[in-house]
């Protein structure tokens, strides 16, 4: 019985891939990558020399579609496949590319460097909320150059869980995929038993420019899973209405697709996304607004009828603080996509519009998606009564009855969620007597005893040496003789 | 009578209807009111209401586009007049506005325009993943007097610093200034690029270009 959002008719669904097909060709999405405009022309699709407008018929899609995988797995380090993408699976990771970490102690933004990432890293490996780790933050601490692969560097050293990252231009994404071929032992390893994903965004409105298209192929022909990030903005930069803004995120993924698949048809790809509202108001882009998680529950429903795996951007929220907000929006939208059914969730312990993250939210989401995770567990039968077995002779109509009952001790950890100590539920003494915390004083003392009980995971030392190698020699080049030193890890 | 008509020009304004702004604007020509009267009297009075009112809240970003839409038809209208009269309507100052190569986000930098152009302001939008010497090659092509430039990446905002490094070594500054803004600029950036002026939201943002054209109070 395990319980289902839906927002969408079938009726409603069948419109929406209707006119995402007829925007394919009118207004057509404008392709501003050279080798996806050929691919797309080869394939028979029609091109604007002048404008780049590619008019994509819906032959392509459908093609496109019989090729693309319908499910895969992530690998953990060990070569476990521990994230499955597909049907109603439903998956967790942090939230990436934050350029800021709230300070727990000042309140401040600080502008996240190597230890900022470190710090996240150690938090979320031993959360089993998190299923995959992400390259949370941008480390300031080096150049712009390898700002993205140093992240993937540093998450490999850290972790064995796999991982939700992205490059930030054609060239840094070839790196990162050569640091994963590094691990893997070689690149048909890499592919074979993938251990990350690559985020990959559409511009919206309706166009892939040259650095979304570019590594959109770069992936499909390494055989690195993409997640397409498609960011309509509700009002701004997609149409004001849910509707409209679902159906032009189907336009885009659809467009995504087929570039993908014509340059290798059968590499795994996601349906995926960070739609949101935009407020009127503030000029801004909510990620925790109702609205947002509504429009990501409907696309996914769309992507459910292709039958395609699923991603998106919920379980963040948009205050500054770790305050009734940030758990309130969090809480509930982690919530909305749980329901949804969606394969991977990304956005936890983010603050103000994915800008900022912050390792004590990451601890309180955790809370918040394990109660996500018990409601999708659902209603369980796990008796061959209800409830009348349970009255045997012992019972004397007291409060205590069933704390004496073998079932009750066998059953009441399937049947509960046992939080962590950031959820408070002592006596009022007793929550006296602990200093009197809120939440997130109490997430606090959680996150230094998770820095306190991290221990770096063992990792072949070869494997190590030569991606601290590739990578110092990345940096090189970029202008620095050494990168940042690192506590857990002493390069030979 | 005139005040009747100044009134409907504002609040064709405020409803961001450009279809009767226009009409008014013609409506200005016929009866021989002089153009930069209409602007200022009528159709400006619109803006700022907008613009305070979303300053305050009250009003908000659909509107306040609209009413710049609406603003610039009226304005396209008389001014064909105003050359005729030989006297140039006075804008603010010119910018120019993109965001840096490398860098494909666009609505932040769409909204400082909207919000500058609102205010009087002369914009020229580049759009997205613009090289330095196009910035530069508009903004003398133009004579502007100031540069924005938005960057929402930490990889792709020391672009700003090659813009303004570019300025300084042809001594295009301090005639022209700079401007930059983006969710990763902070004080410390814009005063280690030695920009001219930085804000973290368009209301701000306008401020500043006023600031640095030398018509705060206006
Ligand atoms: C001239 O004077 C001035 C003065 C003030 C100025 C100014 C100029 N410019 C701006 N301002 C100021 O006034 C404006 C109005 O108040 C404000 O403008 P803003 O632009 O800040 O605000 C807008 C009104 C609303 N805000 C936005 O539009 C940006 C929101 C976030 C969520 C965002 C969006 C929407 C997008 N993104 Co991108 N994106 C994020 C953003 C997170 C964030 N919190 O900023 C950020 C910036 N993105 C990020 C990333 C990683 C990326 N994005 C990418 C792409 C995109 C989309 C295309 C999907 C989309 C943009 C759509 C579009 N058409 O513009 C990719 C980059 C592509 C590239 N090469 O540019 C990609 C690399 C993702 C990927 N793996 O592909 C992160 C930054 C990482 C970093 N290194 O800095 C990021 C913080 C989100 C995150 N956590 O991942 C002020 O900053």
């Amino acid at each position: 019985m395990r319980p289902k959002l839906t927002l969408l008719s079938d009726e409603i669904i069948a419109r929406i891939l209707e006119e995402a097909y007829e925007l394919l060709l009118k207004p057509g999405i404008k392709v501003q990558n050279e080798e996806a405009r050929e691919l797309l022309a080869k394939a028979g699709a029609k091109i604007d020399p002048e404008t780049h407008v590619a008019q994509i018929p819906a032959s392509l899609v459908h093609k496109a579609l019989e090729s693309v995988p319908r499910e895969f797995y992530l690998y953990d380090y060990d070569g476990n496949p521990t994230v499955h993408y597909g049907g109603d699976s439903v998956h967790f990771d942090p939230g990436s590319s934050g350029i800021a970490m709230l300070n727990a102690e000042t309140l401040e933004h600080d502008t996240t460097e190597t230890e900022h990432l470190i710090r996240l890293l150690k938090v979320a490996e031993q959360l089993s909320q998190y299923d995959a780790q992400s390259t949370a933050v941008i480390c300031h601490d080096v150049p712009k150059e390898i700002q993205d692969s140093y992240r993937l560097y540093l998450v490999l050293l850290h972790s064995k869980k796999p991982i939700v990252t992205g490059a930030f231009t054609n060239k840094t994404v070839q790196e990162m995929i050569d640091m994963l071929a590094i691990f893997a032992g070689s690149k048909e390893a890499a592919s074979k038993k993938p251990r990350a994903i690559f985020d990959v965004c559409p511009a919206p409105p309706l166009i892939w420019s040259n650095f979304g298209a570019g590594n959109l192929i770069a992936l499909a022909r390494a055989g690195i899973p993409a997640e397409i990030v498609s960011v309509p903005l509700s009002g701004a930069a997609a149409p004001v209405t849910m509707l409209g803004t679902v159906t032009q995120h189907t336009a885009e993924c659809f467009a995504g697709i087929v570039i993908h698949q014509l340059a290798h048809a059968g590499s795994p790809i996601v349906w995926g996304g960070a739609a949101a509202i935009f407020d009127m108001r503030k000029g801004a882009t909510p990620m925790g607004a109702v609205e947002t998680a509504m429009l990501d529950c409907s696309y996914a429903q769309v992507a459910k009828t292709l039958n395609m795996p699923t991603h998106t951007y919920l379980g963040a929220t948009d205050s500054k603080l770790v305050d009734a907000q940030a758990g309130l929006e969090s809480g509930i939208s982690a919530m909305v996509g749980a329901l949804s059914g969606i394969n991977m969730i990304s956005g936890s312990g983010m603050l103000d519009f994915l800008a900022c993250h912050s390792a004590e939210k990451l601890v309180i989401d955790a809370e918040g998606i394990a109660m996500a995770k018990r409601m999708i567990g659902g209603v369980k039968l796990h008796t061959d009564t209800l409830a009348t077995g349970f009255y045997d002779d012992k019972i004397n109509f007291k409060g205590g009855d069933f704390l004496k009952q073998k079932v009750t001790m066998q059953l009441f950890r399937e049947e509960q969620h046992l939080p962590s100590s950031v959820i408070d539920r002592d006596s009022t003494r007793a929550w006296k007597a602990a200093g009197s915390l809120d939440a997130f004083g109490r997430a606090k003392l959680r996150v230094n005893e998770l820095l306190a009980s991290y221990k770096r995971p063992e990792i072949d030392p070869e494997k190590l040496s030569r991606l601290h190698a590739f990578t110092l020699d990345l940096a090189k080049k970029a202008g620095i003789e050494e990168l940042p030193r690192l506590e857990d890890y002493q390069p030979a | 009578m005139s005040e009747e008509l100044f009134k409907q020009m504002a609040q064709s304004i405020i409803d961001g209807d450009s279809d009767l702004s226009v009409e008014l604007a013609k409506k200005a020509i016929e009866i021989n009111m002089h153009p930069l009267e209409a602007i200022t009297k009528g159709f400006v009075v619109g803006v700022n209401y907008i613009g305070d009112q979303f300053g305050a809240g009250e009003a908000f970003l659909p509107e306040l586009v609209m009413a710049g839409e609406a603003m610039k038809a009226a304005v396209a209208t008389l001014e064909p007049e105003l050359l005729k009269l030989g006297s140039a309507r006075e804008t603010m100052g010119r910018v120019v506005l993109a965001t840096v190569e490398g860098d494909i986000h666009e609505i932040g930098k769409t909204l400082v325009g909207t919000m500058l152009s609102a205010s009087g302001f002369e914009v020229t939008d580049l759009g997205v993943d613009q090289p330095a010497d196009k910035i530069i090659g508009k903004a003398l092509e133009i004579d502007a007097h100031i540069i924005g430039m938005s960057a929402l990446l930490t990889t792709t905002m020391v672009r700003q610093r090659e813009v303004i490094e570019e300025l300084d070594k042809e001594g295009l500054r301090p005639r022209i200034k700079v401007m930059v803004g983006g969710a990763p600029i902070t004080r410390d950036w814009f005063q280690k690029i030695k920009a001219d002026g930085y804000s973290e939201d368009a209301v701000g943002a306008v401020k500043i270009a006023k600031e640095l054209v030398g018509k705060a109070d206006q």
